[in-house]
């Protein structure tokens, strides 16, 4: 052989085992199983660290999803997953594809999905190729989720240098199921049939997971046909054929042919089992002429394996035909620990599975020379007009409008969205029980920066503040952890602190980490990203509980929870109008969020008293009340700012939440701040009147407000 | 009411409309795309969705089913047909109402809460509307309402247009008009007032998420 796969090292790994030296297919088959996208070799033993059980977790780490209860008998399926390296060479395939394979992970549990959720990261909107990629990206999205008919119905956009040639596609889904009825990836039964079930095999996708795990240059752009097509409708014919399939209960095991296609899941599948699988490629359903090693590899999208009892298998196959979708044996369950690929009669491959487990490296970390250099301190001049500051700042595009994205998303179909898109966290209702479940996406790339471990303790943070203000309880997190080059010191302690941040936040709010992703190597051209460990937190409460986001009602009294943290460190008005990225990130307060959560309970669960909510983020507390006018209700602020203006309206506190109450109840609030360890401040009065005033200091209309914010998305996708 | 909810390939509203029509109190049953015989039902819905993926033209390979005959022959003795979204696509394509739906003007998807107007006419399901102008979600890329001069007289003409999008107050104007439908239509019905379709979802509109979509379904009580 001319060409070798693996690294020397790696290779060397490989021949020491096997005693041997692997054939090219032998070769290529591990190349793929032991790259970063499936092997997680870098991230394994940090990974390990983090929680995963809580006495509502069903299912951890480890299956195609988390599962966690919700009560009466169901379950919530869920999982984030990121597509970004072949969403940059063709963003509309590779954004689709993106959603496609995480709705397979979800429904190849036995979920029927009911929830869709994207987190985007672009470069900075003046870029020549955002618009492109932006477009591209949601269309992507768009059509995918739209045509499956599931819901998308929450998810964030940022826009900052660093993705400028590295964006982020990160796409979660979340399905619903009987706990009784939950389907895992194990192989358990010798002499089962292997099915495959879905779309044909094209040559679309070869080493599209080890396309993921290495850098990008200007070469990858030439890497086009290493990203799947993606045909929704195939996927959505796929979800029923596979449900009734599961609901018959014909099927023993079952798993999605995501990346590296049939070989990770016929892999993985008699693996967990301690079995093995003889294939017969010969019978897979090829849409050309391919080889058998490019079969094995091929990552074309809606593809499906099934283990299953032979006195199955004819039924099985009857309902995919009246799916009208392709379904063959191509396969046996052995009990020999082997992998066994037959073509034309002759062995081509033969794998013993303990010979080829991949390495697992510890590797080295350092702390990156620029943390020294942060400014603790942050200190900006107050600007003369703050109402104009305020209506530049929401016009950025970080705070800006999202509606022009999410206008192309159907977030409404399957007659369950309880609160959609308009909000920080949705509510999907779960008509079979009557309660609702909530989720969030959260990640600030700048704090992640400048402090990995309190920047990922704040996304968690975030998205639990999402939940509470929503009215849910929230229950566990799924994670996507994007970074830059793991073989960089400086970005591999990145990670380590970041995983360390989500451990410790994890562990104290009793949210365990459920399911999640790893995506190394975000890196072009030298360029590393920043961290960015996407969080999405889930949810449960009661369907009447859902809180609005916007104000409801004028004349009701506006109450802030919590004190200020005066600081303009990592904030988006230092980014916006200083174009910096610096300071000291705010203070977690992970305490106070416990504290937020028990005040919750008592004055909107128990009492009834919380008209609406929403609390502050990025922005801070300026950009929140202007976010809680759009319903068209205005508001009128009075407080004592005893600091310089900017930094009360403009500092991006955590653990602060602003809700809305009927007057005569504020009494009542203070009392049960006070009993839930924190402060309550009354703020002012929504008004009839179309205008966000706060003090003397802000003056702004409605109108105004929303000009602002609509505008800037608006110009780009027309 | 005994209600038919029809299951193309690719149709994605189909339990919507069996939790819209149920809450409404009407007995429903799926329609497989393969059947042939509807005479037990008083009412068929085709519901939204991507039939057949909708890659050649929406709606356009539905009407090479089975279950397209059997359409044509159930509005023959006048039973009600409600057309919803992909549903009223396909009701064009198979000529049991005018007009086409074409792309969007703005060439992209759009989901957004619309409000449309009751327009007085021959439309034997919304007879019993009694609020004349309702709110709920649209969620299409091609529901630009499109037909000829001649057509658009005769659905005037013969009081054929059902519904028209409008502001939150009433008013038919350009600024209510989402996707660049002719004169704002967003629903219309055949000759004899048995066939309906229009572009909105009603079925989004009920129970706890409105009560829009009940006005709309009085019909099935």
């Amino acid at each position: 052989m001319t060409k070798h796969f693996l690294e020397p090292e790696e290779l060397a790994l490989l021949e020491s085992r096997l005693k041997r030296k692997p054939t090219e297919i032998e070769e290529a088959i591990i190349f793929s199983l032991w790259s970063e996208h499936c092997s997680y070799k870098s991230s394994k033993i940090h990974l390990k660290k983090l929680p995963t059980k809580s006495d509502k977790v069903v299912i951890g780490p480890g299956e195609n999803a988390g599962v966690i209860d919700i009560g009466d008998g169901y379950v919530a399926v869920f999982k984030m997953e990121s597509h970004n390296h072949p969403s940059y060479i063709d963003p509309y395939n590779g954004a689709a594809t993106g959603v496609g394979g995480i709705l397979r992970d979800v429904f190849t549990m036995g979920a029927r999905p009911v929830l869709n959720m994207d987190a985007l990261f672009f470069g900075t909107l003046n870029h020549p190729k955002t618009p492109y990629l932006l477009d591209g990206v949601v269309r992507g999205v768009g059509d995918y989720g739209n045509c499956v008919g599931v819901p998308t119905a929450s998810g964030q956009t940022m826009f900052l240098d660093c993705y400028n040639n590295n964006i982020l596609v990160n796409a979660f889904t979340l399905g619903i199921a009987k706990k009784e009825k939950i389907f895992l990836s194990i192989a358990k039964t010798v002499g089962a049939d292997v099915i495959y079930v879905g779309s044909k095999t094209g040559k679309d996708g070869i080493h599209g997971a080890t396309m993921a795990s290495s850098s990008f240059d200007e070469e990858s752009i030439k890497n086009r046909p290493t990203v799947q097509i993606g045909d929704p409708f195939t996927e959505k014919l796929l979800i029923e054929a596979c449900l009734e399939v599961m609901d018959k209960s014909l099927i023993e095991a079952i798993q999605d042919m995501g990346a590296a296609g049939l070989t990770s899941s016929a892999f993985e599948m008699v693996e967990k089992g301690g079995l093995g699988v003889e294939l017969y490629l010969d019978n897979v359903p090829l849409r050309e002429s391919m080889t058998p090693l490019e079969i094995m590899l091929s990552e074309s999208q809606e593809r499906m394996l099934i283990i299953a009892e032979p006195k199955n298998s004819k039924e099985i196959l009857d309902i995919f035909k009246k799916w009208s979708l392709d379904a063959t044996i191509i396969g046996k369950v052995i009990k020999d620990k082997k992998v066994v690929l037959y073509y034309k009669n002759d062995i081509v491959g033969e794998f013993e599975l303990d010979l080829i487990e991949a390495p697992v490296y510890d590797r080295k970390y350092k702390k990156p020379a620029y943390i020294d250099k942060i400014n603790k301190e942050i200190e900006l001049e107050a600007p003369d007009d703050l109402s104009s500051k305020l209506l530049s700042l929401i016009s950025s595009p970080n705070l800006c409008d999202k509606s022009p994205i999410f206008e192309q998303y159907d977030s409404t179909v399957q007659t369950n969205t309880l609160k959609g898109p308009e909000g920080d966290a949705c509510a999907i209702a779960v008509k079979q029980t009557g309660m609702a479940v909530f989720a969030s996406t959260s990640v600030n790339p700048i704090y992640c920066y400048l402090d990995p471990y309190n920047g990922s303790a704040i996304a968690v943070l975030e998205s639990y503040r999402n939940i509470i203000a929503s009215g849910g309880d929230p229950i566990a997190i799924t994670d996507c952890l994007n970074f830059g080059n793991p073989q960089n010191p400086e970005i591999m302690w990145q990670f380590v602190q970041s995983i360390e941040g989500i451990k410790d936040t994890c562990a104290k709010l009793n949210t365990p980490v459920v399911s999640g992703n790893v995506s190394l190597y975000n890196e072009t051209t030298s360029q590393n990203i920043f961290p960015t460990p996407t969080i999405a937190m889930v949810g449960v409460s009661n369907m009447q509980d859902v809180l609005k986001s916007q104000f409801q009602f004028a004349n009701n009294t506006i109450v802030l929870l919590n004190d200020i943290e005066l600081n303009l460190g990592a904030s988006q008005y230092l980014y916006w109008f200083y174009n910096k990225i610096d300071g000291k990130i705010p203070d977690p307060r992970v305490k106070q969020h416990l504290s937020l959560k028990k005040f919750f309970d008592i004055a909107h669960k128990k009492h009834r008293l919380i008209i609406s909510a929403k609390d502050i983020s990025m922005g801070g507390l300026a950009c929140c009340l202007a976010s809680m006018c759009e319903n068209n209700i205005g508001c009128d602020i009075k407080i004592n700012i005893n600091s310089n203006p900017h930094e009360f309206l403009f500092s991006e506190s955590q653990a602060n939440i602003i809700i809305e109450i009927k007057n005569q109840d504020f009494d009542a609030i203070e009392s049960i701040a006070y009993e839930s360890g924190i402060n309550a401040y009354r703020l002012g009065f929504t008004t009839q009147e179309q205008t966000l005033k706060i003090n003397n200091l802000i003056n702004v209309s409605i109108d105004d407000i929303k000009k602002a914010k609509s505008s800037t998305l608006r110009k780009i996708l027309s | 009411m005994k209600v038919g909810i029809v299951r193309f390939l690719g149709t994605n509203c189909d339990y919507d409309c069996e939790f819209a029509a149920n809450y409404m109190g009407a007995q429903t049953k799926f329609v497989w795309h393969e059947q042939t015989n509807l005479k037990e039902f008083d009412c068929i819905i085709l519901p939204g969705g991507f039939s057949y993926g909708d890659y050649l033209r929406a709606g356009a390979l539905a009407k090479f089913t089975k279950l397209a005959s059997a359409l044509i022959e159930f509005d023959k003795y006048g039973g009600y047909i409600l057309g919803i979204c992909n549903g009223f696509q396909i009701l064009c394509e198979l000529h049991l109402l005018d007009g086409a739906l074409i792309t969007n003007v703005n060439l992209r998807f759009i989901h957004k809460q619309v409000h449309i107007k009751l327009i007085p006419s021959i439309c034997k399901l919304t007879q019993n509307i009694e609020k004349k102008i309702l709110q709920m979600p649209i969620a299409h890329k091609e529901g630009n309402f499109y037909c000829d001069e001649t057509t658009l007289k005769k659905l005037n003409d013969e009081n054929r247009i059902v519904f028209k999008y409008c502001d939150k107050d009433g008013n038919v104007d350009i600024g209510s008009n989402p996707n660049g439908s002719l004169e704002n239509i967003a629903g219309i019905c055949n000759k004899k007032g048995n066939v309906l379709g229009l572009m909105p979802h009603p079925e989004r509109a009920v129970s706890f998420l409105g009560q829009d979509g009940e006005h709309f379904f009085n019909f099935l009580r």
